[in-house]
């Protein structure tokens, strides 16, 4: 069964056809050859292909595309400004935190993501207090960040360009 | 995945009504459990109804001073709630301490209740499973055990409930709204979910058409203390192998009210009355001599746990975990 949605991807308005099937991860990438986010483990383990969603950070390989009729979707890809990165990105080329890059862009728009609930002061588990403000810790940016694997292996320098990208 | 029909719900009334007369209907909401079940063939609806969109995803703070949470509300939204964050630390902590953030930004509260079981057999289409294939045998059973159950458990199903917002909910004394086909009901959470028996294949008393549109919090007294404590493989984004809700008050020295739920260990929230009987009316100091009636409190309620070959640790897993949180509590600590 067929059904027609509309997305705004990295701020173009895009008009496509899915199958109720379809995960919104599939049609950001088949649909729309927005191919930034990744199939990873495809089960929600990895967070390869974390987007912001309405401005907020989510998995998308759990989800239907047809449920997301007039979102507003920003991929890694769409975060630079044209040939200038953002300052997100730029702090992992820096900081050397990839190795194969699979997992950068899930990363990089996680980061973000979880530096706007931050911002907004939403506590986490590792969290002392949980109504007060929050400060940006290596141990709130490792457990904040662990939804985002990494098979290289390159955490350490993960923390180290979230906590740059984040001044 | 076989083709199903998509069926947005126009409301809260219509969702239900769509969901009737169905064999195979399922409601969608963060799909963070539903999607995966499609996918790997565990679950195949022929209907889905979608509800994300109803007007169900409001916190409201209610005149006795409890809390009533939408089915829709993100469990990223009502662990970020003020509300939940003054009031119901345990249940702040449980829920920031599932899944991941950009999951937390997808999973509803209805749908976090709902959540199946993370057994690998249930999950392995290849393996028999009589929680998906009623009548085909349990392969936990004499497999890998480590995620299973010590209390009541079946011959059947040894699975466990996998939530840890609803282990809160349970200590909580939570109230669940559902709408059916014939009206508006109000099932207490702790006897939402089943334990297996010889239908494993019924996680809940829900029938596939009833929906659930809220869960109430009653409020907490003054002097009321909470927390929630996860033992787990891995520091972050990992399942329970044992945790435990704990809700405690203390005045003159004598527990008043406590209420413990133990998560990891059952095919549902495990409320823990052996232990709350145990310790209610006891004296309490905050001294290390505590220690004697919280570890008898753990060991009155695990008397009756049947381990299975690969999970004995969690007895005694269970009960340090009890008692720990009990210390934590009766110290004031987080």
């Amino acid at each position: 069964m067929d059904s027609e949605i509309q997305l705004r991807v990295d701020g173009r308005r895009k008009r496509l056809r899915v199958d109720t099937r379809m995960t919104l991860l599939d049609a950001l990438r088949d649909g729309i050859g927005a191919t930034a986010p990744k199939t990873g483990c495809d089960h929600g383990q990895c967070g390869s292909c974390t987007v912001l969603l309405d401005g907020r950070r989510v998995i998308t390989c759990l989800t239907f595309a047809v449920a997301h009729d007039g979102a507003d979707i920003t991929t890694a890809e769409g975060l630079a400004d044209g040939e200038w990165l953002h300052p997100m990105q730029r702090a992992f080329i820096e900081r050397d935190a990839f190795q194969c890059g699979f997992c950068t862009p899930g990363q990089v728009c996680s980061a973000l993501g979880m530096l706007a609930e931050v911002e907004a002061g939403h506590p986490s588990v590792a969290t002392d207090d949980l109504t007060g403000p929050v400060e940006l810790t290596d141990e709130e940016i490792r457990e904040r960040m662990s939804g985002n694997l990494c098979r290289c292996g390159a955490y350490v320098n993960i923390v180290d360009a979230v906590r740059d990208g984040a001044r | 995945m076989i083709p199903f029909d998509y069926r947005l719900a126009p409301d809260v009334d219509g969702a239900v009504a769509a969901a009737t007369g169905w064999g195979g209907v399922a409601f969608l909401a963060g799909g963070t459990n539903l999607v995966d079940h499609m996918k790997l063939g565990v679950a195949a609806p022929e209907v889905l109804v979608d509800i994300s969109r109803l007007p169900l995803d409001a916190v409201e703070e209610l005149p006795d001073g409890g809390l009533r949470i939408g089915a829709t509300v993100r469990n990223s939204d009502l662990a970020a709630h003020p509300a939940v964050r003054r009031d119901y630390p345990v249940l702040a902590r449980a829920l920031l301490s599932g899944a991941s953030g950009q999951v937390r930004n997808l999973a509803t509260t209805g749908g976090n209740l709902l959540q199946r079981t993370r057994c690998a057999y249930f999950q392995d289409l290849s393996t028999p499973c009589n929680k998906r294939e009623p009548g085909t045998g349990c392969s936990a059973i004499g497999g890998y055990t480590r995620q299973h159950a010590i209390l009541g458990a079946s011959a059947h199903c040894v699975a466990t409930h996998p939530s840890d917002m609803a282990v809160a909910m349970a200590a909580l004394d939570a109230q669940v709204t559902v709408l059916g086909t014939s009206g508006r009901r109000v099932i207490p959470l702790v006897e939402l979910h089943r334990l297996p028996g010889d239908e494993p294949h019924r996680d809940t008393v829900l029938s596939p058409s009833d929906l659930i549109t809220a869960v109430e919090l009653p409020p907490l007294p003054e002097g009321t203390r909470s927390l929630y404590r996860k033992v787990r493989d891995r520091a972050s984004y990992a399942f329970a192998l044992v945790s435990v809700a704990a809700v405690l008050r203390v005045e003159d020295g004598v527990v008043r009210d406590v209420r413990i739920a133990l998560g990891g260990v059952a095919h549902k929230p495990w409320r823990a009355r052996r232990a709350e009987d145990v310790l209610r009316g006891s004296p309490v100091d905050g001294s290390p001599a505590d220690e004697e009636v919280f570890r008898r409190a753990a060991e009155a309620e695990l008397a009756g746990a049947a381990p299975l070959a690969g999970n004995g640790f969690k007895v005694p897993l269970a009960r340090n975990t009890v008692v720990s949180a009990l210390r934590g509590l009766s110290r004031e600590e987080r």
